[in-house]
């Protein structure tokens, strides 16, 4: 199933990967994989068709190249075998027809020597947008993560959390189609995690956007996604797909209830198999 | 409103006023009990009777020397920057360049200078060239250090968002270079001031030029002892002012945002 039929092309195979679907396909993964230069293979071929509107979570051991992954979809890296389609095109479509996508890192990695409101006017500026109509948009995405108070602050005197948030922000201020993100709140303590969680759920649904997601952390992972791809590594794979089965907005409730408790262990679970030194391919 | 001696600014800045007024009463107090004679050794009272006598003189010299300071001061500013922007355009250029700012910088002045005092004609021009020599390099390594250093994250940011080399220049690369650039003008600012009296010193007592370097040969050889420490004071304190506006200058333009100008919020 992984592989190209002999006589098929990309298209037609794209055609397979996502049939099925209602909704069309945003990225099309198909048989991409990854080799380093020093001969590490981060990722063995790979099928993966990311559908519009949902919101999709790589999970699994470190070194099972669920970042790699994140690098291929966000063109950061090119794959070494295969390739890679975003709405149906290749890259250069992306930035065309209002298709844009944003990249949430680790880090905030915002501009010390620049307020609040610079920072998310910056991929805005670059895309040489003018003052007079970046501004209600700059104002707009502050309001959205709640920062609206702290607009003229600079990053250090914000808390972890609220640079996060000053990141999401001018990863939405362009209006993406798209969104990326890597671990964003790995570095955050639990509550605001919780707190930062409950927020991009809700952008998410509001804004109905594409998001992948990457995380370490099974409770994050179960909350925010409508599908979670589990991973195993050597080779870097995908080991098995769970779809979460709740109703959206979620909230509070949802992370109280038996549904998510029976929803965790059982990711708890293929994650525990994903990471076994001899984990051979789960259905998927 | 809090005591004056809980003050940080007022302490600051009386603690060391503090130690400078006893250290001079002891020497004016100790020279007269011990009556060391004024063409070995004078008291603060003679070099203060100095500064009256010499006055216009001394002057001059001063603007002379800050004149001399200054312009190769800019230049090395202007100069430097340019080539730290040249560095970090291209690996390239910066390899097989940035020996050559390394000569220039091990040279000693007072070793290039008599050469250069040949090869230019006017004194002026000379003398602005070999305290720009001294000056120049750490402008050019404080600024390419800081033009290097971007923060890996932003960097992807930028290429992320297809910015070009000029935009990534402006928005990324010099806001970020600014608190190494600082550095450097501190730096720059004293070995401007060092180079021209150096400069001075060679051009010295054949050239016309009155800088306060051939205040001090010109009182050697008179043996007017007051007289030279009136200059080398002058001296001083040109450097101790350059220093304070280039710290200043960089407090101004950092203290929003960088480590090194914040100060701890209580």
């Amino acid at each position: 199933m992984n592989a190209l039929s002999p006589g098929e092309s990309f298209e037609e195979k794209a055609e397979r990967v996502t049939a099925g679907g209602d909704r069309p396909p945003a990225v099309e993964v198909l048989s991409a994989e990854k080799v380093f230069a020093n001969g590490t293979r981060a990722l063995s071929p790979i099928d993966l068709a990311i559908t519009e509107g949902e919101f999709l979570t790589l999970i699994g051991p470190s070194g099972c190249g669920k970042s790699t992954l994140l690098k291929l979809i966000a063109n950061l890296m090119e794959p070494s075998d295969g390739r890679l389609l975003w709405w149906r095109g290749d890259f250069a479509r992306v930035g065309q027809e209002g298709r844009r996508f944003a990249f949430v890192f680790q880090e905030p990695t915002l501009m010390p020597w620049a307020r609040v409101d610079a920072n998310v006017r910056l991929p805005l500026e670059l895309a040489d947008m003018p003052n007079a109509k970046a501004n209600p948009l700059v104002a707009d995405a502050i309001a959205r993560v709640g920062l609206s108070v702290f607009s003229r602050h600079y990053p250090r005197q914000l808390s972890g959390g609220m640079k996060m948030r000053v990141s999401i922000a001018r990863a939405l201020v362009t209006s993406p189609n798209l969104l990326l993100m890597d671990e964003p709140f790995g570095a955050l303590d639990e509550f605001t995690r919780n707190k930062l969680d409950n927020d991009l759920v809700r952008l998410w649904w509001e804004r109905k956007l594409t998001t992948v997601f990457v995380t370490h952390s099974i409770y994050e992972a179960v909350f925010l996604s409508t599908r979670i791809v589990v991973m195993a590594a050597n080779p870097g794979r995908i080991f098995r797909t769970m779809t979460i089965d709740q109703s959206q907005p979620r909230d509070q409730a949802f992370r109280d209830s038996p549904k998510f408790a029976a929803y965790c262990r059982e990711l708890s679970t293929w994650l525990a198999k994903a990471s076994l030194p001899a984990a051979s391919g789960g259905a998927s | 409103m809090k005591p004056l001696l809980q003050s940080e600014a007022f302490v600051r800045i009386a603690a060391p006023v503090a130690v400078g007024v006893v250290l001079l009463t002891l020497w004016e107090i100790g020279f007269r009990l011990a009556s060391v004679p004024v063409y070995l050794f004078p008291k603060p009272s003679d070099i203060f009777t100095s500064f009256l006598h010499n006055g216009p003189s001394l002057l001059r010299a001063l603007l002379a020397t800050l004149r001399v300071t200054l312009q190769a001061f800019a230049a090395a500013i202007v100069l430097g920057t340019l080539i730290a922007f040249m560095f970090v355009q291209s690996r390239a250029i910066e390899v097989s360049l940035f020996p050559y700012a390394v000569l220039l910088q091990v040279t000693p002045v007072v070793a290039v200078a008599p050469l250069v005092i040949i090869l230019v004609k006017n004194t002026q021009a000379s003398l602005t060239i070999c305290a720009t020599l001294v000056a120049l390099f750490p402008i050019i390594s404080n600024t390419t250090l800081g033009l290097r250093s971007v923060d890996p994250g932003l960097a992807n940011y930028f290429r992320m968002n297809r910015a070009g080399r000029l935009k990534t220049l402006i928005k990324l690369r010099i806001p970020g270079a600014l608190p190494y650039f600082f550095g450097g003008l501190r730096i720059s600012s004293g070995l401007a001031l060092i180079g021209a009296v150096v400069a001075e010193f060679v051009a010295g007592t054949g050239g016309r030029s009155s800088g306060l370097a051939y205040e001090i040969l010109d009182a050697g050889f008179t043996l007017d002892i007051p007289r030279m420490f009136a200059a080398l004071f002058l001296i001083t304190l040109t450097g101790v002012a350059l220093f304070a506006a280039m710290v200043a200058l960089s407090r101004l333009a950092l203290s929003n945002w960088h480590e090194s100008e914040i100060r701890a919020e209580t």
